[in-house]
Protein backbone atom coordinates (compact mmCIF):
# COMPACT_ATOMS: atom_id res chain seq x y z
CA UNK A 1 0.00 0.00 0.00
CA UNK A 2 2.83 2.39 0.79
CA UNK A 3 5.87 2.37 -1.44
CA UNK A 4 8.66 4.71 -0.47
CA UNK A 5 11.53 4.79 -2.87
CA UNK A 6 14.86 6.48 -2.36
CA UNK A 7 13.30 9.43 -0.58
CA UNK A 8 15.62 12.36 0.02
CA UNK A 9 15.09 15.77 1.50
CA UNK A 10 17.56 18.53 2.02
CA UNK A 11 16.86 21.87 3.64
CA UNK A 12 19.45 24.12 2.07
CA UNK A 13 22.81 22.42 2.56
CA UNK A 14 21.49 20.23 5.36
CA UNK A 15 20.47 16.72 4.38
CA UNK A 16 17.52 15.74 6.57
CA UNK A 17 16.60 12.47 4.90
CA UNK A 18 19.23 10.79 2.77
CA UNK A 19 17.59 8.09 0.72
CA UNK A 20 14.96 6.04 2.49
CA UNK A 21 13.33 3.04 0.81
CA UNK A 22 10.69 0.72 2.24
CA UNK A 23 7.25 -0.77 1.60
CA UNK A 24 4.34 -1.34 3.88
CA UNK A 25 1.73 -3.91 2.92
CA UNK A 26 -1.84 -4.25 4.03
CA UNK A 27 -2.07 -5.92 7.44
CA UNK A 28 1.32 -4.65 8.46
CA UNK A 29 2.16 -2.24 11.27
CA UNK A 30 5.50 -0.60 10.68
CA UNK A 31 7.21 1.04 13.63
CA UNK A 32 9.36 3.94 12.65
CA UNK A 33 12.09 4.41 15.22
CA UNK A 34 14.93 6.78 15.62
CA UNK A 35 16.46 9.34 17.92
CA UNK A 36 15.12 12.89 17.92
CA UNK A 37 16.03 14.73 14.77
CA UNK A 38 16.71 11.52 12.84
CA UNK A 39 14.31 12.53 10.08
CA UNK A 40 11.21 10.61 11.14
CA UNK A 41 8.80 13.53 10.93
CA UNK A 42 10.34 14.84 7.72
CA UNK A 43 9.91 11.43 6.13
CA UNK A 44 6.30 11.25 7.25
CA UNK A 45 5.62 14.74 5.94
CA UNK A 46 6.96 13.68 2.58
CA UNK A 47 4.92 10.49 2.58
CA UNK A 48 1.75 12.48 3.28
CA UNK A 49 2.58 15.06 0.64
CA UNK A 50 2.88 17.98 3.03
CA UNK A 51 6.41 18.72 1.92
CA UNK A 52 7.74 17.81 -1.51
CA UNK A 53 10.73 15.44 -1.56
CA UNK A 54 14.00 16.67 -3.00
CA UNK A 55 14.41 13.29 -4.68
CA UNK A 56 12.63 9.97 -4.78
CA UNK A 57 8.99 9.02 -4.84
CA UNK A 58 6.13 7.94 -2.63
CA UNK A 59 3.19 5.89 -3.82
CA UNK A 60 0.09 5.30 -1.75
CA UNK A 61 -2.19 2.60 -3.11
CA UNK A 62 -0.38 3.01 -6.43
CA UNK A 63 -0.93 6.80 -6.64
CA UNK A 64 2.13 9.02 -6.63
CA UNK A 65 1.76 11.61 -3.87
CA UNK A 66 3.37 14.36 -5.95
CA UNK A 67 1.93 13.57 -9.38
CA UNK A 68 -1.50 12.53 -8.28
CA UNK A 69 -2.02 13.91 -4.78
CA UNK A 70 -5.81 13.86 -4.41
CA UNK A 71 -6.49 10.14 -4.96
CA UNK A 72 -3.43 9.32 -2.83
CA UNK A 73 -4.56 11.63 -0.02
CA UNK A 74 -8.04 10.13 0.01
CA UNK A 75 -6.54 6.77 0.96
CA UNK A 76 -4.77 7.72 4.15
CA UNK A 77 -5.41 9.29 7.50
CA UNK A 78 -2.64 11.27 9.10
CA UNK A 79 -1.86 12.26 12.64
CA UNK A 80 0.83 14.96 12.45
CA UNK A 81 3.38 15.46 15.19
CA UNK A 82 1.97 17.36 18.19
CA UNK A 83 -1.57 16.53 17.02
CA UNK A 84 -2.72 19.94 15.81
CA UNK A 85 -6.40 20.87 15.77
CA UNK A 86 -8.51 23.99 15.40
CA UNK A 87 -8.83 25.44 18.87
CA UNK A 88 -11.93 27.47 18.14
CA UNK A 89 -14.03 24.39 17.33
CA UNK A 90 -15.80 21.83 19.46
CA UNK A 91 -14.67 18.23 19.25
CA UNK A 92 -17.77 17.24 17.29
CA UNK A 93 -17.46 20.29 15.03
CA UNK A 94 -13.85 19.43 14.29
CA UNK A 95 -14.60 15.80 13.54
CA UNK A 96 -17.54 16.76 11.32
CA UNK A 97 -15.25 19.11 9.44
CA UNK A 98 -12.72 16.31 8.97
CA UNK A 99 -15.47 13.95 7.79
CA UNK A 100 -16.76 16.49 5.28
CA UNK A 101 -13.28 17.09 3.97
CA UNK A 102 -13.14 13.36 3.36
CA UNK A 103 -16.29 13.60 1.30
CA UNK A 104 -18.69 12.21 3.89
CA UNK A 105 -22.08 13.81 4.43
CA UNK A 106 -25.46 13.16 5.99
CA UNK A 107 -25.86 9.84 7.77
CA UNK A 108 -22.48 8.52 6.69
CA UNK A 109 -20.87 11.55 8.31
CA UNK A 110 -22.82 11.08 11.53
CA UNK A 111 -21.90 7.40 11.68
CA UNK A 112 -18.24 8.13 10.98
CA UNK A 113 -18.06 10.77 13.72
CA UNK A 114 -19.86 8.47 16.15
CA UNK A 115 -17.53 5.56 15.43
CA UNK A 116 -14.38 7.67 15.76
CA UNK A 117 -15.62 9.22 19.01
CA UNK A 118 -16.25 5.78 20.42
CA UNK A 119 -12.93 4.31 19.33
CA UNK A 120 -11.00 7.21 20.81
CA UNK A 121 -13.06 7.52 24.01
CA UNK A 122 -14.13 11.09 23.37
CA UNK A 123 -17.77 10.81 24.46
CA UNK A 124 -17.18 12.87 27.57
CA UNK A 125 -15.82 15.91 25.74
CA UNK A 126 -17.73 15.80 22.48
CA UNK A 127 -19.38 19.21 22.94
CA UNK A 128 -16.36 20.85 24.52
CA UNK A 129 -14.25 23.38 22.69
CA UNK A 130 -10.85 21.98 21.72
CA UNK A 131 -8.91 24.70 23.54
CA UNK A 132 -10.47 23.67 26.86
CA UNK A 133 -9.28 20.08 26.51
CA UNK A 134 -6.34 18.46 28.26
CA UNK A 135 -3.41 17.36 26.15
CA UNK A 136 -4.49 13.73 26.13
CA UNK A 137 -7.95 14.57 24.84
CA UNK A 138 -6.59 16.95 22.22
CA UNK A 139 -4.28 14.23 21.06
CA UNK A 140 -7.07 11.71 20.79
CA UNK A 141 -9.26 14.25 19.00
CA UNK A 142 -6.64 14.60 16.31
CA UNK A 143 -6.21 10.84 16.26
CA UNK A 144 -9.97 10.46 15.76
CA UNK A 145 -9.71 12.82 12.81
CA UNK A 146 -7.17 10.54 11.17
CA UNK A 147 -9.38 7.44 11.34
CA UNK A 148 -12.69 9.16 10.64
CA UNK A 149 -12.99 7.87 7.08
CA UNK A 150 -11.76 4.37 7.98
CA UNK A 151 -8.74 4.76 5.71
CA UNK A 152 -6.78 1.86 4.29
CA UNK A 153 -3.53 3.56 5.24
CA UNK A 154 -2.71 5.25 8.52
CA UNK A 155 0.31 7.43 9.09
CA UNK A 156 0.78 8.37 12.71
CA UNK A 157 3.54 10.62 13.96
CA UNK A 158 4.11 9.76 17.62
CA UNK A 159 0.55 8.72 18.35
CA UNK A 160 1.19 8.05 22.04
CA UNK A 161 3.23 11.14 22.79
CA UNK A 162 1.97 12.99 25.85
CA UNK A 163 -0.58 10.38 26.87
CA UNK A 164 -0.80 8.77 30.28
CA UNK A 165 -0.06 5.02 30.57
CA UNK A 166 -3.72 4.01 30.33
CA UNK A 167 -4.31 6.13 27.27
CA UNK A 168 -1.11 4.82 25.70
CA UNK A 169 -2.37 1.32 26.22
CA UNK A 170 -5.73 2.15 24.62
CA UNK A 171 -4.16 3.75 21.59
CA UNK A 172 -1.74 0.85 21.14
CA UNK A 173 -4.54 -1.65 21.35
CA UNK A 174 -6.44 0.36 18.76
CA UNK A 175 -3.46 0.54 16.41
CA UNK A 176 -2.81 -3.17 16.76
CA UNK A 177 -6.42 -4.00 16.05
CA UNK A 178 -6.60 -1.74 13.02
CA UNK A 179 -3.26 -3.09 11.82
CA UNK A 180 -4.91 -6.36 10.89
CA UNK A 181 -6.70 -4.79 7.95
CA UNK A 182 -4.78 -1.59 7.23
CA UNK A 183 -1.29 -0.56 6.37
CA UNK A 184 0.03 1.50 9.26
CA UNK A 185 3.20 3.46 9.79
CA UNK A 186 3.78 4.99 13.16
CA UNK A 187 6.77 6.72 14.59
CA UNK A 188 7.82 6.55 18.17
CA UNK A 189 10.83 6.59 20.37
CA UNK A 190 9.24 4.38 22.96
CA UNK A 191 10.71 0.95 22.33
CA UNK A 192 8.18 -1.08 24.25
CA UNK A 193 5.61 0.02 21.67
CA UNK A 194 7.50 -1.78 18.99
CA UNK A 195 7.03 -5.09 20.78
CA UNK A 196 3.48 -4.30 21.72
CA UNK A 197 2.24 -3.19 18.33
CA UNK A 198 4.54 -3.59 15.34
CA UNK A 199 4.89 -6.41 12.92
CA UNK A 200 8.02 -4.77 11.58
CA UNK A 201 10.29 -1.94 12.61
CA UNK A 202 12.64 0.40 10.84
CA UNK A 203 15.31 2.30 12.69
CA UNK A 204 16.36 5.54 11.10
CA UNK A 205 19.33 7.60 12.14
CA UNK A 206 20.47 10.87 10.64
CA UNK A 207 18.25 10.37 7.64
CA UNK A 208 19.23 6.80 6.81
CA UNK A 209 17.71 3.42 7.56
CA UNK A 210 20.08 1.56 9.87
CA UNK A 211 17.89 -1.44 10.64
CA UNK A 212 14.78 -3.02 9.16
CA UNK A 213 13.17 -6.20 10.49
CA UNK A 214 10.68 -7.80 12.82
CA UNK A 215 10.99 -6.90 16.51
CA UNK A 216 12.45 -10.38 17.15
CA UNK A 217 15.07 -9.92 14.44
CA UNK A 218 16.02 -6.56 15.85
CA UNK A 219 16.32 -7.99 19.32
CA UNK A 220 18.53 -10.71 17.87
CA UNK A 221 21.03 -8.05 16.95
CA UNK A 222 21.72 -7.49 20.61
CA UNK A 223 24.98 -9.28 21.46
CA UNK A 224 23.35 -10.56 24.62
CA UNK A 225 20.64 -12.29 22.63
CA UNK A 226 20.93 -16.07 22.95
CA UNK A 227 23.20 -15.87 26.00
CA UNK A 228 22.32 -17.70 29.21
CA UNK A 229 22.00 -15.82 32.44
CA UNK A 230 22.60 -17.80 35.61
CA UNK A 231 22.07 -16.48 39.12
CA UNK A 232 23.24 -18.57 42.04
CA UNK A 233 21.69 -18.55 45.49
CA UNK A 234 24.60 -20.51 46.92
CA UNK A 235 27.34 -22.84 45.81
CA UNK A 236 30.37 -21.50 44.07
CA UNK A 237 32.48 -19.79 46.71
CA UNK A 238 33.54 -17.02 44.36
CA UNK A 239 32.37 -15.76 41.02
CA UNK A 240 35.58 -16.72 39.26
CA UNK A 241 35.17 -20.36 40.37
CA UNK A 242 31.84 -20.45 38.58
CA UNK A 243 33.34 -18.66 35.64
CA UNK A 244 36.20 -21.09 35.36
CA UNK A 245 34.10 -24.20 35.61
CA UNK A 246 31.36 -23.02 33.29
CA UNK A 247 33.92 -21.70 30.85
CA UNK A 248 35.31 -25.22 30.55
CA UNK A 249 31.98 -26.55 29.26
CA UNK A 250 31.71 -27.33 25.57
CA UNK A 251 30.23 -24.61 23.39
CA UNK A 252 30.92 -21.71 25.72
CA UNK A 253 32.52 -18.74 24.05
CA UNK A 254 32.73 -16.37 26.97
CA UNK A 255 31.53 -16.04 30.54
CA UNK A 256 30.87 -12.55 31.92
CA UNK A 257 30.49 -11.92 35.59
CA UNK A 258 27.49 -9.63 35.95
CA UNK A 259 27.51 -9.44 39.72
CA UNK A 260 29.72 -10.85 42.51
CA UNK A 261 27.18 -11.07 45.28
CA UNK A 262 24.87 -12.75 44.60
CA UNK A 263 26.88 -14.42 41.89
CA UNK A 264 25.40 -13.79 38.46
CA UNK A 265 27.11 -14.82 35.25
CA UNK A 266 26.19 -14.42 31.62
CA UNK A 267 27.32 -17.27 29.38
CA UNK A 268 27.69 -16.59 25.67
CA UNK A 269 27.46 -19.65 23.43
CA UNK A 270 29.94 -20.25 20.63
CA UNK A 271 28.83 -19.66 17.08
CA UNK A 272 26.50 -22.44 16.02
CA UNK A 273 25.72 -23.53 19.56
CA UNK A 274 22.27 -23.36 20.98
CA UNK A 275 21.66 -21.31 24.12
CA UNK A 276 19.05 -23.75 25.37
CA UNK A 277 21.46 -26.71 25.26
CA UNK A 278 23.97 -24.58 27.08
CA UNK A 279 21.43 -23.83 29.79
CA UNK A 280 20.87 -27.57 30.19
CA UNK A 281 24.53 -28.34 30.63
CA UNK A 282 24.88 -25.48 33.13
CA UNK A 283 21.95 -26.93 35.04
CA UNK A 284 23.56 -30.36 35.09
CA UNK A 285 26.86 -28.96 36.22
CA UNK A 286 25.15 -27.03 39.02
CA UNK A 287 23.47 -30.23 40.22
CA UNK A 288 26.79 -32.09 40.15
CA UNK A 289 28.66 -29.34 41.97
CA UNK A 290 25.78 -28.82 44.43
CA UNK A 291 25.29 -25.20 43.48
CA UNK A 292 21.86 -23.77 44.09
CA UNK A 293 20.53 -22.02 41.03
CA UNK A 294 18.13 -19.16 41.77
CA UNK A 295 17.60 -18.31 38.14
CA UNK A 296 18.62 -19.73 34.81
CA UNK A 297 17.27 -18.18 31.68
CA UNK A 298 17.91 -17.60 28.03
CA UNK A 299 18.31 -13.92 27.21
CA UNK A 300 16.21 -12.48 24.39
CA UNK A 301 18.17 -9.40 23.74
CA UNK A 302 16.83 -5.96 24.48
CA UNK A 303 15.55 -3.51 21.94
CA UNK A 304 16.89 -0.51 23.78
CA UNK A 305 20.38 -2.03 23.70
CA UNK A 306 20.08 -2.64 19.98
CA UNK A 307 18.70 0.83 19.47
CA UNK A 308 21.56 2.37 21.39
CA UNK A 309 24.21 0.36 19.64
CA UNK A 310 22.99 1.09 16.12
CA UNK A 311 22.19 4.76 16.60
CA UNK A 312 25.11 5.65 18.85
CA UNK A 313 27.58 3.05 17.60
CA UNK A 314 28.16 4.62 14.24
CA UNK A 315 28.34 8.01 15.78
CA UNK A 316 31.68 7.15 17.32
CA UNK A 317 32.89 4.95 14.48
CA UNK A 318 31.90 5.20 10.86
CA UNK A 319 31.18 8.86 10.58
CA UNK A 320 32.91 9.12 7.24
CA UNK A 321 30.87 6.59 5.35
CA UNK A 322 27.66 8.54 5.79
CA UNK A 323 27.36 11.75 3.93
CA UNK B 1 -16.33 14.72 -4.71
CA UNK B 2 -16.86 17.90 -6.65
CA UNK B 3 -14.33 20.66 -6.71
CA UNK B 4 -16.67 23.06 -4.98
CA UNK B 5 -17.52 20.88 -1.98
CA UNK B 6 -14.16 21.25 -0.19
CA UNK B 7 -14.26 25.01 -0.76
CA UNK B 8 -17.66 25.16 0.88
CA UNK B 9 -16.54 22.98 3.78
CA UNK B 10 -13.49 25.13 4.41
CA UNK B 11 -15.44 28.38 4.05
CA UNK B 12 -18.07 27.16 6.48
CA UNK B 13 -15.44 26.16 9.02
CA UNK B 14 -13.78 29.55 8.74
CA UNK B 15 -17.07 31.41 9.10
CA UNK B 16 -17.92 29.38 12.18
CA UNK B 17 -14.47 30.29 13.49
CA UNK B 18 -15.07 34.01 13.00
CA UNK B 19 -18.40 33.92 14.75
CA UNK B 20 -17.39 31.46 17.48
CA UNK B 21 -15.10 34.10 18.95
CA UNK B 22 -16.22 37.64 19.69
CA UNK B 23 -13.85 38.86 16.96
CA UNK B 24 -16.41 39.21 14.19
CA UNK B 25 -18.87 40.86 16.54
CA UNK B 26 -16.32 43.34 17.81
CA UNK B 27 -15.37 44.26 14.25
CA UNK B 28 -18.97 44.73 13.23
CA UNK B 29 -19.64 47.05 16.15
CA UNK B 30 -16.44 49.03 15.66
CA UNK B 31 -17.03 49.47 11.95
CA UNK B 32 -20.62 50.57 12.40
CA UNK B 33 -19.79 53.02 15.18
CA UNK B 34 -16.74 54.50 13.48
CA UNK B 35 -18.30 54.73 10.03
CA UNK B 36 -21.35 56.36 11.62
CA UNK B 37 -19.14 58.82 13.40
CA UNK B 38 -17.27 59.79 10.25
CA UNK B 39 -20.40 60.02 8.14
CA UNK B 40 -22.41 62.13 10.52
CA UNK B 41 -19.82 64.12 12.44
CA UNK B 42 -17.02 64.66 9.96
CA UNK B 43 -18.82 64.47 6.62
CA UNK B 44 -21.75 66.32 8.20
CA UNK B 45 -24.30 64.12 6.46
CA UNK B 46 -27.32 66.08 7.67
CA UNK B 47 -25.89 69.56 7.23
CA UNK B 48 -24.86 68.87 3.64
CA UNK B 49 -28.43 68.33 2.66
CA UNK B 50 -27.47 66.12 -0.29
CA UNK B 51 -29.40 62.95 -1.04
CA UNK B 52 -26.39 60.67 -1.58
CA UNK B 53 -23.97 58.50 0.38
CA UNK B 54 -20.72 60.09 -0.81
CA UNK B 55 -19.93 61.16 2.72
CA UNK B 56 -20.38 57.57 3.86
CA UNK B 57 -18.33 55.73 1.22
CA UNK B 58 -15.63 58.40 1.30
CA UNK B 59 -14.20 56.88 4.47
CA UNK B 60 -14.24 53.24 3.47
CA UNK B 61 -10.71 53.04 2.03
CA UNK B 62 -9.43 54.36 5.36
CA UNK B 63 -11.66 52.32 7.64
CA UNK B 64 -10.86 49.15 5.73
CA UNK B 65 -7.18 49.94 6.04
CA UNK B 66 -7.40 48.84 9.67
CA UNK B 67 -10.48 46.66 9.68
CA UNK B 68 -9.70 44.31 6.80
CA UNK B 69 -6.14 43.36 7.83
CA UNK B 70 -7.50 42.78 11.33
CA UNK B 71 -10.09 40.34 9.98
CA UNK B 72 -7.69 38.53 7.66
CA UNK B 73 -4.41 38.57 9.56
CA UNK B 74 -4.93 35.14 11.10
CA UNK B 75 -6.06 33.46 7.90
CA UNK B 76 -2.82 31.55 7.32
CA UNK B 77 -0.61 32.80 10.15
CA UNK B 78 -2.80 31.02 12.67
CA UNK B 79 -2.82 27.78 10.66
CA UNK B 80 0.94 27.89 10.60
CA UNK B 81 1.23 28.69 14.30
CA UNK B 82 -1.12 25.89 15.36
CA UNK B 83 0.29 23.40 12.85
CA UNK B 84 -3.15 22.82 11.35
CA UNK B 85 -1.71 23.75 7.97
CA UNK B 86 -0.18 20.28 7.93
CA UNK B 87 -3.55 18.76 8.66
CA UNK B 88 -5.32 20.84 6.02
CA UNK B 89 -2.79 20.21 3.26
CA UNK B 90 -2.66 16.47 3.84
CA UNK B 91 -6.41 16.22 3.40
CA UNK B 92 -7.67 15.68 -0.14
CA UNK B 93 -7.89 19.34 -1.12
CA UNK B 94 -5.86 21.36 -3.54
CA UNK B 95 -4.16 24.48 -2.18
CA UNK B 96 -6.32 26.75 -4.33
CA UNK B 97 -9.47 25.25 -2.87
CA UNK B 98 -8.21 26.07 0.60
CA UNK B 99 -7.10 29.56 -0.43
CA UNK B 100 -10.39 30.39 -2.11
CA UNK B 101 -12.48 28.88 0.70
CA UNK B 102 -10.72 30.88 3.36
CA UNK B 103 -10.81 34.04 1.31
CA UNK B 104 -14.53 33.77 0.61
CA UNK B 105 -15.33 33.20 4.27
CA UNK B 106 -13.46 36.30 5.38
CA UNK B 107 -14.98 38.28 2.53
CA UNK B 108 -18.42 37.17 3.64
CA UNK B 109 -17.71 38.50 7.14
CA UNK B 110 -16.88 41.87 5.58
CA UNK B 111 -20.05 41.58 3.50
CA UNK B 112 -22.08 41.08 6.67
CA UNK B 113 -20.52 44.21 8.13
CA UNK B 114 -21.43 46.14 5.01
CA UNK B 115 -25.00 44.82 4.90
CA UNK B 116 -25.49 45.97 8.46
CA UNK B 117 -24.97 49.58 7.36
CA UNK B 118 -28.39 49.43 5.66
CA UNK B 119 -30.00 51.95 8.05
CA UNK B 120 -28.08 54.69 6.34
CA UNK B 121 -29.66 53.73 3.01
CA UNK B 122 -33.09 53.83 4.63
CA UNK B 123 -32.26 57.20 6.18
CA UNK B 124 -31.20 58.84 2.96
CA UNK B 125 -34.25 57.44 1.17
CA UNK B 126 -36.50 58.74 3.91
CA UNK B 127 -34.99 62.20 3.91
CA UNK B 128 -34.55 62.73 0.21
CA UNK B 129 -34.69 61.18 -3.21
CA UNK B 130 -31.30 59.61 -3.88
CA UNK B 131 -30.18 57.77 -6.99
CA UNK B 132 -30.27 54.23 -5.60
CA UNK B 133 -28.32 52.93 -8.59
CA UNK B 134 -25.38 55.02 -7.47
CA UNK B 135 -25.79 53.70 -3.93
CA UNK B 136 -25.72 50.10 -5.16
CA UNK B 137 -22.62 50.98 -7.17
CA UNK B 138 -21.13 52.38 -4.00
CA UNK B 139 -21.72 49.14 -2.17
CA UNK B 140 -20.32 47.04 -5.01
CA UNK B 141 -17.22 49.24 -5.10
CA UNK B 142 -16.87 49.04 -1.35
CA UNK B 143 -17.12 45.24 -1.44
CA UNK B 144 -14.51 45.02 -4.20
CA UNK B 145 -12.25 47.32 -2.25
CA UNK B 146 -12.61 45.18 0.86
CA UNK B 147 -11.86 42.09 -1.24
CA UNK B 148 -8.67 43.63 -2.58
CA UNK B 149 -7.40 44.53 0.88
CA UNK B 150 -8.37 41.08 2.07
CA UNK B 151 -6.41 39.38 -0.71
CA UNK B 152 -3.39 41.48 0.24
CA UNK B 153 -3.87 40.38 3.85
CA UNK B 154 -4.18 36.73 2.81
CA UNK B 155 -0.82 37.07 1.11
CA UNK B 156 0.90 38.71 4.08
CA UNK B 157 -0.72 36.20 6.40
CA UNK B 158 0.85 33.33 4.47
CA UNK B 159 4.27 34.90 4.93
CA UNK B 160 4.49 34.59 8.69
CA UNK B 161 3.19 32.75 11.71
CA UNK B 162 2.73 36.02 13.58
CA UNK B 163 -0.62 37.72 13.16
CA UNK B 164 0.84 41.09 14.16
CA UNK B 165 3.52 40.98 11.48
CA UNK B 166 0.91 39.95 8.95
CA UNK B 167 -1.35 42.83 10.04
CA UNK B 168 1.39 45.45 9.79
CA UNK B 169 2.59 44.25 6.39
CA UNK B 170 -0.97 44.29 5.06
CA UNK B 171 -1.57 47.82 6.36
CA UNK B 172 1.61 49.08 4.69
CA UNK B 173 0.78 47.49 1.34
CA UNK B 174 -2.83 48.69 1.43
CA UNK B 175 -1.67 52.16 2.40
CA UNK B 176 0.52 52.18 -0.70
CA UNK B 177 -2.48 51.12 -2.78
CA UNK B 178 -4.42 54.08 -1.39
CA UNK B 179 -1.71 56.71 -1.56
CA UNK B 180 -0.58 55.98 -5.10
CA UNK B 181 -3.67 57.79 -6.35
CA UNK B 182 -4.31 60.20 -3.53
CA UNK B 183 -4.20 63.84 -4.76
CA UNK B 184 -1.62 65.07 -2.21
CA UNK B 185 0.70 62.31 -3.44
CA UNK B 186 -0.06 62.58 -7.15
CA UNK B 187 0.44 66.35 -6.87
CA UNK B 188 4.02 65.66 -5.88
CA UNK B 189 4.53 63.95 -9.21
CA UNK B 190 2.54 66.26 -11.47
CA UNK B 191 5.03 69.06 -10.88
CA UNK B 192 7.88 67.26 -12.61
CA UNK B 193 6.79 63.92 -14.03
CA UNK B 194 5.18 63.48 -17.43
CA UNK B 195 1.46 63.04 -17.16
CA UNK B 196 1.50 59.42 -18.47
CA UNK B 197 3.74 58.41 -15.55
CA UNK B 198 1.45 60.09 -13.07
CA UNK B 199 -1.50 58.32 -14.63
CA UNK B 200 0.24 54.97 -14.55
CA UNK B 201 1.10 55.31 -10.87
CA UNK B 202 -2.37 56.58 -10.10
CA UNK B 203 -3.91 53.67 -11.99
CA UNK B 204 -2.32 51.29 -9.47
CA UNK B 205 -4.27 53.00 -6.76
CA UNK B 206 -7.50 51.63 -5.42
CA UNK B 207 -8.68 55.22 -5.00
CA UNK B 208 -9.07 56.10 -8.66
CA UNK B 209 -11.02 52.91 -9.32
CA UNK B 210 -13.03 53.12 -6.15
CA UNK B 211 -14.04 56.70 -6.83
CA UNK B 212 -15.01 55.99 -10.39
CA UNK B 213 -17.33 53.19 -9.23
CA UNK B 214 -18.69 55.57 -6.57
CA UNK B 215 -19.87 57.87 -9.33
CA UNK B 216 -22.28 55.12 -10.33
CA UNK B 217 -20.40 54.02 -13.41
CA UNK B 218 -19.62 50.32 -13.16
CA UNK B 219 -16.78 50.34 -15.67
CA UNK B 220 -15.46 46.91 -16.59
CA UNK B 221 -11.91 48.25 -16.31
CA UNK B 222 -12.45 49.14 -12.66
CA UNK B 223 -13.96 45.76 -11.90
CA UNK B 224 -11.12 44.13 -13.80
CA UNK B 225 -8.64 46.10 -11.70
CA UNK B 226 -10.05 44.83 -8.42
CA UNK B 227 -10.40 41.31 -9.79
CA UNK B 228 -6.75 41.36 -10.86
CA UNK B 229 -5.56 42.62 -7.48
CA UNK B 230 -7.52 39.83 -5.78
CA UNK B 231 -6.39 37.22 -8.29
CA UNK B 232 -2.76 38.26 -8.17
CA UNK B 233 -2.58 38.36 -4.38
CA UNK B 234 -4.28 34.98 -3.99
CA UNK B 235 -1.92 33.53 -6.56
CA UNK B 236 1.01 34.91 -4.53
CA UNK B 237 -0.54 33.36 -1.42
CA UNK B 238 -0.37 29.98 -3.14
CA UNK B 239 3.23 30.52 -4.20
CA UNK B 240 4.25 31.59 -0.69
CA UNK B 241 2.53 28.63 0.94
CA UNK B 242 4.20 26.25 -1.47
CA UNK B 243 7.59 27.81 -0.90
CA UNK B 244 7.09 27.53 2.83
CA UNK B 245 6.26 23.84 2.59
CA UNK B 246 9.19 23.14 0.30
CA UNK B 247 11.44 24.49 3.08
Amino acid sequence: MIEVKDLKKSFGPKLAVGGVTFNVAQGEVLGFLGPNGAGKSTTMRMITGFIPPTEGSVKIGGFDIVENPLPAKRLFGYLPENAPSYHDMTVSGFLEFAAEMRGLSGDAKKRAVGAAVEKCFLQRVIHQSVDTLSKGFRHRTCFAQSIIHDPQVLILDEPTDGLDPNQKHEIRTLIKEMGRTKAIIFSTHILEEVDAVCSRAIVIDRGLIVANGTPAELRGRDEKAGAVLARFAGGPGEARDARGKIGALGGVAKVDVVSESPIVVRVHPKEGWNGADLANSIGEMAAKERWTLAELRLEEGRLDEVFRSITLGDRAGGKEDRK
Amino acid sequence: MSRIAPIKTIARRELAGYFASPVALVFIVIFLVVSGFFTFMISRFFERGEANLDGFFLWHPWLYLILVPAVGMGMWAEERRLGTLELLFTMPVTPWQAIVGKFLAAWAVLGVVLVLTFPIVLTVNYLGNPDNGVIVGGYVGSMLLAGSYLAVTAMTSAMTRSQIVSFLLAVVICLFLILAGWPPVTDLFTQWAPSWLVDTIASFSVMTHFESIQKGVLDSRDVLYFASVIGFCLFCTGVILRAHRAG
